[in-house]
């Protein structure tokens, strides 16, 4: 028991001491940009006490807004507290399978910087199927979820293809396909079939009630059963790899190509079902989504769930459940920034700061364990992409 | 006979344009044959005149520039047999596939074309900067994603020093500084802490457009009078040769950062193959232990080159704030950053190369732009694709091998290897 513990704590030491880091530097960039600091900025004493006051009211909304805000509960109810915790799984759920999505390409040595394309492509394929037709309510939601999952597959698939047949850099292509996806959202969104009848701005019909996901926890929350599907995934992705022979290849393709091609693994065969599951998971966010809580397409539907999905897979170390772990925070930080935004004179905009600072801290283990005078941090192998020749 | 595989790619590149070339020749002048005219505009100022503009019968000119183009892609074809490069066949067939285009989907209106080229390069100016930044990277061996955010750091700056000190001067040379910070960080993160360099890259964007967004809610906005109202800079016209037909007002009446550019394009390409420090440079980047062996501090130049591939990209964003609008918005580069590296790749990571690909991807832009505005059939989101898809299809091999210096993105330490 002890020893599992010493493990967690060791690999979770790393995330800790980078997460201290990235909030205190960004202290001071919200306290330094700050205008009532700033006017106090002659009296030391002064300054101090509105700087602390500044970023810690900014940091105490950032966590009102993402678990538990008391002033909810008058006259709703305790549980109503949590709204702001709900809000965060809703806001996760999409982050945890586009992070799937990255971590697992992690996994086999694949940078997929195309969550966010492939997350539109699933958007569009659910949101087609779930207006567009009429069935009973399971069959419906599954089918929606399943035309999501195969168009983003294809998407991701298409990655893998290319590398496979023509060594075409992942990380290029995919780049160049997130503008392709949204570029074809655009246009799609124009489209007879697609543009809601009567509107002219980018938006489709809401999907039918039968092919919305369930509520959780009634009416009043927008919590859905995509955080079910999301872990569901999670266990899926870490059971592919732990457990079977293909999640083996996976993995040994990532440690290292040449040494697997040599032990008769197909690497190309990996980096295509690699790629396509990888688009699968990222196109079942999508799906979740629309399904779970947007129903309509629109244009900006991905939002930044594919990019995010990146600082999420690292700061989750590639680990499955790590990522979900990492999706969870950073669900939270989005969330709780809205309310920061909203009650204190701090944008949003500072979460984003934040995210990029944990990440450049886990990813440079050598300098964290500088600053802290710490010796043994667990670093990852897993967390390196490949050079244009790899 | 047998043809090599350079030839080989050759050759299906040339088939695909003549394939091309055939649809267009039946859809554009037969099928779908339009009694209208096209104009095509070539006055754009107060410069010479040799000709103002160019009326062709939409269907006549769609035969005559297919015909062309047909006559070209052979003359390509018989190139290659004879073992000679097919450039000449392939540029020809090239640009008559775009004006059969043209003729056909601009029916009954009218091209400016002069303003469209001039509109190319303006917006090709950012990916030339950012691309010249990825080359002096990625050259020496170090990987570049981070050029999206350079080119963000730099608008930021220069836009917010020119509001604050009203001088674009001020603008200017801050920019270069605010890249150069950026390439400070992806040095050492990369070059002192060996972080995998792809991912750094990837971080540093995130905290550029982070922090910028940050501090333009909190201050650009609120305080816009004194934080955002920067000025920016003239076009400045070239004697004569700004006065020059149709070549003088797209390149020689532009604002003092282009002209910047073309110097430093032109110091780059030469200083990179003629000088010590380019060969040092191309060695670090192909082969460290080499360079090393012969007293060559590899982290040492890799680090300077970092940092002076900050300092360009920098520059390129200020053609954001003061070289055009004179105030930041948010994310106002809106992923030039990205499409400059694909140019850099485009072009094989040379500087004529990148440069070529840059003002391909600018004018792609425009003509999408422009052929929107005067309402042509395509969706504009399909021609917003093109340089996208062409990158795809580049980093593919169908168009030749692209190859990265060898030692692009792996750290270098002494013994190691």
């Amino acid at each position: 028991m002890k020893k599992v513990w010493e493990r967690i704590a060791g690999s979770a030491l790393l995330p800790f001491l980078s997460f201290l880091l990235a909030f205190f530097i960004s202290g001071f960039f919200i306290a330094f940009s700050d205008a009532n600091v700033l006017k106090t900025v002659g009296h030391p004493g002064k300054f101090i006490t509105t700087a602390l006051s500044t970023v810690g009211n900014a940091y105490l909304a950032l966590f009102q807004g993402s678990i538990f805000d008391p002033n909810l509960t008058a006259g709703h109810g305790f549980m109503r507290g949590f709204y702001p915790l709900s809000e965060t799984i809703v806001t996760a759920t999409p982050l945890i399978l586009t992070g799937l999505a990255v971590a697992l390409a992690f996994q086999s040595g694949l940078f997929n910087i195309g969550a966010q394309g492939q997350f539109i492509f699933g958007a569009i394929g659910a949101s087609y199927v779930g207006f567009h037709f009429t069935f009973s309510p399971v069959l419906h939601v599954a089918l929606a979820l399943i035309a999501g999952v195969v168009c983003a597959a294809l998407y991701g698939g298409l990655v893998g293809l290319l590398k496979a047949r023509t060594g075409a850099h992942e990380v290029i292509v995919t780049i160049m396909l997130n503008y392709i996806a949204g570029f074809f959202i655009l246009w799609i969104l124009k489209t007879t079939t697609f543009l809601r009848p009567r509107r002219i701005d980018p938006i489709a019909p809401d999907v039918k009630p039968s092919a919305q996901l369930p509520h959780l926890a009634g009416a009043d929350f927008r919590l859905h059963a995509g955080i079910l599907i999301a872990l569901v995934a999670a266990y899926f992705v870490w059971w592919i790899l732990n457990r079977t022979t293909i999640g083996f290849q996976f993995r040994a393709v990532g440690a290292n190509a040449s040494a697997a091609r040599t032990a008769g693994i197909s690497v190309s065969r990996v980096t295509i079902s690699t790629m396509a599951l990888c688009g699968a998971l990222a196109g079942l966010g999508g799906a979740v989504h629309v399904l779970g809580s947007q129903y309509a397409l629109t244009a900006d539907i991905g939002g930044s769930f594919g990019f995010d999905a990146i600082t999420v897979a690292l700061l989750g170390r590639a680990k499955p459940f790590g990522t979900v772990l990492a999706a969870l925070l950073f669900g939270a930080l989005r969330t709780g920034g809205r309310t920061m935004q909203s009650n204190t004179t701090t944008p949003l905009d500072i979460v984003l700061v934040i995210q990029a600072l944990i990440v450049l801290f886990i990813a440079s283990p050598t300098l964290v364990r500088f600053i802290f005078k710490v010796k043994n941090l667990k670093t990852n192998a897993a967390m390196t992409a490949k050079g244009w020749n790899g | 006979m047998v043809f090599s595989n350079t030839q080989k790619r050759q050759l299906r590149l040339i088939a695909v344009v003549l394939l091309l070339l055939v649809v267009e020749l039946w859809e554009f002048g037969f099928a779908k044959a339009s009694s209208n005219k096209t104009t095509f505009g070539f006055l754009l100022g107060k410069e010479w005149v040799i000709i103002h503009e160019w009326v062709i019968q939409s269907t006549t000119g769609s035969k005559i520039f297919s015909g062309i183009g047909i006559l070209a892609a052979v003359l390509g074809i018989f190139l290659v047999r004879s073992n000679k490069s097919p450039l000449p066949g392939t540029a020809i067939a090239g640009f008559s596939l775009l004006m059969s285009f043209l003729c056909w989907a601009a029916n009954g209106k009218f091209i400016p074309m002069t303003g469209l080229l001039q509109g190319s390069l303006m917006l090709a100016v950012p990916l030339i900067f950012g691309s010249m930044s990825g080359l002096l990277c990625e050259r020496s061996g170090v990987i570049n994603i981070a050029i999206e955010g350079q080119l963000l750091a730099g608008a930021f700056a220069s836009g917010v020093i020119a509001s604050l000190t009203h001088k674009t001067t001020w603008g200017l040379l801050v920019a270069p500084l605010a890249g150069a910070l950026i390439s400070l960080l992806l040095a050492t993160f990369a070059i002192k802490f060996s972080v995998d360099q792809v991912i750094l890259g990837f971080v540093l964007n995130v905290l550029v457009i982070g922090l910028t967004d940050f501090l333009y809610k909190k201050l650009l906005i609120p305080y816009s009078s004194t934080w955002n109202t920067g000025p920016s800079f003239a076009r400045l016209e070239i004697p004569i040769l700004g006065k020059l037909p149709i070549v003088g007002p797209i390149f020689f009446n532009q604002t003092i950062i282009v002209y910047l550019m073309y110097a430093i394009v032109a110091l780059i390409s030469f200083s990179l193959f003629k000088t010590k420090w380019g060969l040092r440079t191309r060695a670090i980047g192909e082969h460290p232990e080499a360079a090393d062996s012969v007293g060559i501090d590899v982290n040492k130049l890799r680090f300077r080159n970092v940092i002076l591939a900050g300092l360009v990209s920098g520059l390129g964003g200020a053609y954001f704030t003061v070289g055009s609008v004179g105030s930041f918005s948010k994310e106002m580069t809106a992923g030039a950053g990205f499409i400059a590296l694909a140019a850099l790749i485009f072009g094989k990571w040379t500087p004529m190369g990148a440069v070529t690909a840059g003002l391909l991807f600018g004018f792609a832009d425009n003509l999408s732009g422009t052929l929107s505005i005067i309402g042509v059939s395509i969706p504009s989101e399909f021609m917003l694709m093109v340089p996208y898809i062409a990158t795809i299809i580049a980093v593919s091999g169908l168009v030749g091998r692209v190859r990265a210096p060898a030692a692009d993105g792996v750290p270098y330490s002494r013994g190691s290897h």
